[in-house]
């Protein structure tokens, strides 16, 4: 039997451990764990000011480094060409050749997980806070900040806290139009956005081991709303399968111990589940779909994109339901692929044609409308449904602006409908 | 850094994460000292042109929760910001801070015992923060020595900079 407070490790406690190069650790303790990858985006170019104030004249390991621009691709302002030269001048300067620029770009996350750069038993850390997706890959994997990143730059290595550990066990199979965004949903209204904090928050049970990598990458990039310090699947074979073509280095997968000591264990049953959004303004205000479209909220603005549910996957689920429709009357409805190769993807497979001969517009990839920085910003009285992961005042543009979270085909619904929308009610 | 810190308090509620700190439309300024003219613009209006080195941040729960960026502690280091005591932090903001050497204190029950314009006193040492305007305190468990030894560095630049001094940058692979 394995009991919820055994006495062994949990996967953070032993990548930490390894990582840092110790037999155990236990949670509170602190190590100094040696980095396995390093990922920056454009808040790297504030890295570049205390990695010389550092003294600092090499990077420790030039191939463990990757650098993806996503927030402002191609540059939307003079401020961000700005941060863009001090990357590629950096890059440059200190020879970091893993640079995917402008025509290879794609949201940071996503580079990480289609190129391999993450594998299990990695210690990843990376210059934005939804690292944690990559926790997928078996790994721990988390943000942290640019005059950390320089730390990490100069030292290969960082202080980390060994996190305690929240078990999410979930079972059963989803319905129809219910899918990987709903359960995160469901389960960041259960534990909120400060239930995990400092914490580790490992998913298993049988509906995880059935889950796609993709999948798992949308669950583990929301556990950043609940405060976590990584999210993460033990490796099994459907890792191994995504990862054999496309890993960067060795893989060096631990699982959890069977008597694994986590601080609690979350049981979800998802049978029966309904999709789920989280309303304004906050990922954990979570209710179920169908009690929202009873309201009627109507929307100004649809937007499937971010580094949570951008995939191929999800754009063709989100194709498959728009395809011979309509976007409503009144609504822009703004399509943002994931990376440059799901957005050839998409081309290849007359994805983007479906979209824009229904009215909404296909943008190149980037984080696109996610962050209220670049495009598809939100007018203080409007509305928007989201396949992002963050509802916060002001998050998507004006601070009275409201954001609804939900699944691709949810957006793609309400984006036909003009209002918050049930995907089983088109499908 | 001082092992007592003693300013005037601005308070805040919970969950003031840092699009509220500083809005992304700012995310492209780097210079701290153009970023503190929008720290708080959101959560706490006239902030910004009010604060006075010195001052000190009372928040409720889950401060700084949301993005990694580090602007949002730039900012309140550019202007002075002598300790952000909190009930609770996220994660990212708490390394930021306390990396950038700002104190950052979690002291859950602090936000109740100040209102704004009072004056606040954090004790380090004894692990105290104490309103001094009406008597209250809360008490908080001390920092790990890892992190006093940061701060008393002033942040982690000097203490990489310490380090890399003592031991040398390392060698490029391929050219040791
Ligand atoms: S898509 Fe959104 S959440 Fe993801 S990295 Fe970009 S801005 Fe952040």
């Amino acid at each position: 039997m394995s009991d919820p407070r055994g006495s062994g490790a949990t996967l953070a406690e032993k990548i930490l451990a390894r990582s840092g190069g110790v037999d155990r650790t236990v949670p509170g303790q602190i190590v100094e764990g040696s980095v396995d990858l390093a990922m920056m985006h454009e808040q790297g170019a504030q890295t570049v000011a205390p990695f010389h104030q550092m003294g600092a004249t090499r990077v420790w390991d030039p191939d463990r480094v990757v650098i993806a621009i996503d927030h402002w691709v191609p540059a939307s302002t003079e401020g961000a060409a700005v941060l863009h030269r001090i990357l590629r001048k950096f890059a440059e300067e200190v020879h970091l050749p893993h640079f995917y620029d402008v025509g290879q770009h794609g949201i940071c996350h996503q580079i990480l997980a289609e190129n391999g750069w993450v594998v299990p038993g990695d210690l990843a850390v990376g210059t934005d806070s939804h690292t944690n997706m990559l926790g997928a890959m078996g790994a721990v994997a988390t943000g942290i900040g640019p005059t950390e990143m320089a730390a990490v730059l100069a030292l290969g290595r960082l202080w980390l806290k060994v996190p305690s550990t929240i078990s999410v066990r979930v079972k059963g199979r989803f319905g129809p139009s219910v899918t990987a965004k709903d359960l995160v949903l469901r389960i960041l209204g259960e534990i909120r956005t400060t239930g995990a904090q400092y914490r580790s928050v490992e998913f298993s049970g049988p509906t995880i081991e059935r889950l796609s990598m993709p999948e798992r990458f949308t669950i583990c990039n929301m556990t950043t709303e609940m405060g976590a310090k990584t999210g993460m699947v033990a490796p099994d074979q459907t890792t191994f399968d995504f990862l054999a073509p496309i890993a960067k280095h060795p893989m060096r997968p631990l699982a959890p111990d069977r008597d694994a000591a986590y601080e609690r264990t979350v049981e979800v049953d998802v049978d029966g589940m309904p999709p789920m959004v989280a309303c304004p303004y906050s990922p954990d205000n979570v209710r179920p779909l169908p009690e929202v479209v009873r309201e009627h909220v109507k929307i100004d603005q649809a937007f499937l994109g971010s580094c949570t549910n951008a995939r191929i996957e999800d754009l063709r689920e989100g194709a498959a339901l728009m395809k011979g429709r309509k976007v409503a009357k009144g609504v822009r409805f703004i399509v943002s692929p994931a990376s440059t190769k799901i957005y050839d993807q998409c081309l290849h497979e007359g994805i983007v044609e479906v979209f824009t001969e229904a009215g909404a517009v296909f943008t190149n990839s980037s984080c696109s409308a996610c962050f209220g920085g670049n495009m598809g910003i939100l007018a203080p009285e409007e509305a928007c449904a989201s396949s992002s992961n963050r509802n916060f005042p002001g998050r998507m543009g004006a601070k009275e602006a409201r954001i609804y979270l939900m699944s691709p085909a949810a957006v793609v619904a309400s984006a036909v409908e003009g209002e918050i929308s049930d995907p089983r009610a088109l499908a | 850094m001082e092992r007592v810190i003693e300013g005037r308090v601005w308070t805040l509620g919970r969950d003031v994460d840092t699009d509220q700190i500083i809005s992304g439309k700012y995310l492209t300024v780097i210079d701290p000292n153009e970023l503190k003219k929008h720290v708080f613009e959101i959560a706490l209006p006239e902030f910004a042109a009010g604060a006075r080195p010195g001052d000190l941040i009372v928040a409720g729960e889950n401060f700084g929760s949301g993005s990694s960026r580090e602007h949002a502690p730039q900012a309140m280091r550019a202007i002075g910001v002598g300790a952000v005591v909190a009930d609770s932090f996220a994660r990212i903001f708490f390394r930021n801070a306390i990396n950038l050497g700002i104190p950052a204190i979690e002291a859950p029950g602090v936000r109740a015992i100040f209102a704004s314009g009072e004056r606040g006193r954090v004790d380090l040492g004894s692990g105290r923060v104490t309103n001094v305007s009406t008597g209250a305190s809360v008490s908080f468990p001390p920092l790990p020595h890892h992190l006093i030894e940061l701060l008393e560095a002033g942040g982690l630049v000097e203490k990489v900079r310490r380090e890399l001094a003592r031991t040398g940058s390392p060698p490029a692979p391929g050219t040791a």
